[in-house]
């Protein structure tokens, strides 16, 4: 567990060589990847995944454990996930609030949940098998969505009610709930002011894209200033958190993206200040 | 509605479009359900090309995402991880090009190697030590990646001419079946083909038989000198390949 404010960046292929190679270490306090991704046997991948782990330590966040699946979690995805946390030791091991997965087909994509009991019901029951099997607290990270259903409370008051019924912690997305706002017309600050701030572990910082009717999070551009402004407005009242940028695709250099995570970095010390 | 009946209902928006579905869904999400079907089609568009490069680069890239597309209406992915997405795209290559059976053939070749890429690690050979070797009592174990793949064109030399970026040669088939070994020397996939007599030795011996066993054999088959130079010759290469894990002994 991270006991100070930390900044690390999700480690990516074109960066490899930067992680490895370079004779000094790179400025991160810790690296971020997608848990799929090494959920193999073995191979160049996991080499570059066990070195990189010798040199920083490694948050697992991943994409398809579907915890929102109604007809539950997939037994053979949490124990080759638990093979993977039993090797690399994370930090923190994350996915989202969402779901992909249901009766056999996987749609590999993070989909919408509607916010009723019944769904906290059903996350809470998979979210405390994943931790049982994982033998850990889990972060669960607030999804970007493109619809809102008619449910029986806001994003945050479920999150809250998760963290409260399953022990879970909170990896907040501060660039998806930008695009969420955006998209279903609340107010963001009104979530940030409604999420269990003692809960939220880590943070994912990213950029988004203006889609036909809605904005898309497509992690290919920098953070905008509406998403720092909201980083700069919640951090000051979370506890120990660790910051992250998350860039998929069109992957600049690393200098670029270490320039911005100075950024989070001045954000923050000005945050604390505020905060004291 | 339940949740599993939405969940039932997005899976038929997003594998046919099914305008009931969408509607049960509701109308104000008519736009955020073209965002996920776009998505959805688009990560399994990446996936294949990602994975079959070569096939692409020999079908060009409109035929390529015409057999993706049909892919990705026929075959819903099924499994957590993209990488098993890939797996049955050479069936449908086969389906869809029965006429040309290097196309199917060389997504064999890459849904292999691709699988080799991420399988399991082998200990490294103890090379120090070869000279000390009771080579009549040795049984040798290959790396855990190596098989075998049947193919009946020359895809294999396609392959190795579209990742040279060579012209490659035209599209042939074979008089007979070549048996092809597949393999990851380190981290590096690769293959190779093989004629008869080293798809039988590498058989012979993948069953536990001791390598003195094999030269015998080879012996009685061919002659004292050829069959000794023929296992010899067969042993340096598979050690210069990589394709032996250990060398251990009949107990």
């Amino acid at each position: 567990m991270l006991t100070q404010h930390q900044f690390g960046l999700g480690l990516r292929k074109p960066h490899y060589t930067d992680f490895l190679d370079s004779e000094q270490k790179v400025a991160v306090d810790f690296v971020e990847v997608i848990s799929e991704n090494f959920m193999i046997e073995g191979g160049r991948p996991l080499d570059v995944l066990r070195r990189v782990r010798e040199r920083h330590p490694v948050a697992l966040h991943g994409v398809s454990m579907s915890v929102g699946s109604a007809d539950g979690i997939d037994h053979d995805y949490l124990h080759r996930l638990r093979v993977l946390v039993d090797a690399i030791e994370p930090i923190f091991v994350s996915d989202h609030l969402s779901w992909s997965r249901i009766e056999g087909f996987n749609s590999h994509d993070l989909l919408p949940l509607p916010y009723t009991s019944e769904t906290l019901d059903t996350v809470s029951t998979n979210i405390l098998r994943a931790q049982d099997v994982l033998g850990r607290t889990m972060l669960i990270e607030n999804p970007s969505s493109y619809i809102a259903f008619p449910g029986e409370m806001t994003e945050w008051e479920f999150l809250d009610a998760l963290c409260r019924r399953t022990g879970c912690e909170l990896l907040l997305d501060v660039n998806n709930v930008f695009v969420s706002a955006s998209n279903h017309g609340f107010d963001a600050l009104s979530y940030l002011a409604g999420i269990p701030a003692d809960r939220v572990r880590q943070i994912h910082l990213a950029g988004h894209s203006q889609g036909h009717e809605l904005l898309i999070d497509t992690h290919d551009q920098t953070v905008p200033a509406a998403v720092w402004t909201l980083y700069a407005s919640v951090f000051g009242r979370l506890g120990p958190v660790a910051t992250m940028i998350e860039r998929d695709d069109a992957i600049p250099p690393l200098s670029d993206l270490l320039d911005e995570l100075d950024i989070a970095r001045s954000i923050a010390v000005g945050g604390r200040r505020k905060a004291a | 509605m339940s949740l599993l009946a939405l969940q039932r209902d997005f899976r038929s928006w997003l594998n046919t479009e099914a305008d009931e579905a969408a509607a049960r869904i509701g109308t104000a999400a008519a736009p955020g359900l073209a965002v996920y079907l776009n998505n959805y089609r688009g990560q399994l568009l990446d996936c294949l090309r990602e994975s079959f490069g070569v096939v692409r680069a020999w079908l060009g890239d409109s035929a390529f995402d015409g057999a993706a597309a049909i892919h990705i209406e026929q075959q819903p992915p099924h499994s957590w991880t993209l990488d098993a997405y890939a797996l049955e795209f050479p069936q449908t290559l086969e389906r869809l090009y029965p006429d040309d059976r290097e196309i199917a053939e060389l997504a064999c070749i890459e849904r292999e190697l691709g699988m080799i890429f991420v399988g399991p690690d082998s200990a490294s050979l103890d090379r120090a030590h070869l000279a000390e070797v009771d080579w009549d009592a040795a049984i040798l174990k290959f790396v855990p990646t190596l098989h075998f793949l049947s193919v009946s064109t020359n895809a294999a030399a396609i392959w190795s001419s579209l990742t040279a970026n060579e012209m490659p040669p035209g599209a042939i088939g074979l008089d007979r079946p070549a048996t092809l070994a597949l393999w990851r020397d380190e981290f590096a996939p690769t293959f190779r083909t093989l004629d008869d007599g080293e798809y039988d030795a590498l058989n012979t011996l993948r069953n536990g038989t001791t390598f003195g066993t094999l030269c015998t054999k080879l012996v009685n088959a061919v002659g004292e000198a050829d069959g000794a130079a023929l296992a010899g010759g067969m042993l340096a290469r598979w050690l210069a390949d990589g394709m032996i894990e250990k060398i251990g002994k009949r107990s």
